[in-house]
């Protein structure tokens, strides 16, 4: 018995015709380029430039153009701890980011306000903006990064995007 | 004045001599000296001695400190240095809370700036004749001074429209505090730690 090992596209079998849905269309070019604006606030930066560099190679994942204009990115990674002064940039950015937009918390801090149960700093970056992934660790691994942005690409792909394009507009 | 080969007591010393009764015997601690200024409206006029006069050319650093229920309530600490003779001084002077002010030394050294904007921003204590007197670390409009001891580690809610708000952080127990010198990472690891849960 012959197993059919080739699963891609064959052009020969199926001719030049893909059928789709536009949605599963537009999700996959959206979360193969998913450009992060990193928002490095403390240590977890550190861990985002490291899953950025050659080692971890955010790349493989499409994610390697860090935009510092949010006008260009798609998705916040709010790394770090998010105190109430800069609270307020944090929504900034996020608001002058385009549509479809996402966001991914990096690290304890991001996620809860971590260690510090304090009067100076926000207790979850979830106060403001809306996080799509949490990220737990302090700081985390790359690779918890990288598996929160596989999280993502997930979730990106199972949006209703023409649904969402309408209410956009 | 020539201060070279002298030493930080010997320093100390001169001021005593210049300022009289204004200035305490200098107290020695581990190697660094102390004095003891008992007017603080005379903070400017005393540094500008130990910088003009006594080659210490260098803050190196302002501070505040809060006796909470005892009068008068705050200490503010000059650290002096001196690149000439490599002489630290430290001088110390109490202000009573009804007052809260002292002349900014902003005049003398121009680093006094940041540190005393930031002694007025943890703990409300004013400079008069500061140049720029706002708060350094939280924004503008907050209505609390954070480092004083009667103001909870976990904050107080405030709200200042398009700039902050705050709430109070949820301590659960807390506050929470690592143990030094315990046996293993999970003795030494933050837990809720106080007089109430060291008796149990």
């Amino acid at each position: 018995m012959q197993t059919r090992t080739e699963i891609s596209f064959n052009s020969k079998v199926e001719g030049d015709l893909v059928h789709t849905r536009l949605d599963a269309a537009v999700n996959w070019c959206r979360k193969n380029s998913l450009w992060p604006m990193p928002m490095g606030l403390a240590c977890c930066a550190i861990e985002l430039m490291a899953a950025g560099a050659s080692r971890f190679d955010i790349a493989r994942f499409g994610a390697e153009v860090m935009r510092f204009s949010p006008r260009q990115s798609d998705v916040m990674i709010v790394a770090g701890t998010v105190t109430y002064k800069m609270a307020a940039a944090v929504r900034r950015i996020y608001e002058q980011m385009t549509e479809p937009k996402w966001v991914i918390a990096m690290g304890a801090c991001a996620s809860t306000g971590g260690m510090y149960r304090s009067y100076a700093v926000l207790q979850g970056v979830d106060h403001i903006v809306p996080v799509d992934v949490y990220v737990s660790g302090c700081p985390p691994r790359p690779e918890a990064l990288l598996e929160a942005l596989i999280k993502l690409q997930g979730k990106v792909s199972r949006e209703p995007a023409l649904a969402l394009q309408k209410r956009v507009a | 004045m020539n201060w070279i080969g002298m030493s930080a007591r010997e320093l100390a010393q001169q001021l005593k001599t210049r300022f009289g009764d204004l200035i305490s015997e200098p107290a020695e601690f581990r190697g660094e000296i102390t004095v003891r200024l008992s007017d603080p409206a005379c903070i400017a006029e005393i540094c500008r001695f130990a910088k003009k006069d006594l080659g210490f050319d260098c803050l190196v650093d302002l501070s505040s400190l809060d006796h909470y229920g005892s009068d008068p309530r705050w200490t503010v600490v000059y650290h002096l240095y001196g690149y000439g003779h490599h002489c630290y001084l430290r001088i110390k002077t109490d202000v009573g809370e009804e007052e809260s002010e002292l002349p900014t030394v902003t005049t003398v050294w121009r680093a006094a700036d940041w540190h005393e904007r930031e002694v007025y921003d943890m703990m409300g204590i004013r400079f008069r004749g500061h140049p720029d007197l706002r708060r350094i670390l939280m924004w503008e409009g907050y209505p609390y001074f954070p480092l004083r001891k009667d103001f909870p580690l976990a904050g107080k809610p405030s709200t200042v429209p398009e700039v902050a708000f705050t709430n109070a952080a949820p301590m659960d127990g807390g506050p929470f505090v690592t143990l030094a010198g315990g046996r293993d990472s999970t003795a030494r690891e933050p837990r809720v730690r106080g007089p109430e849960s060291d008796k149990k």
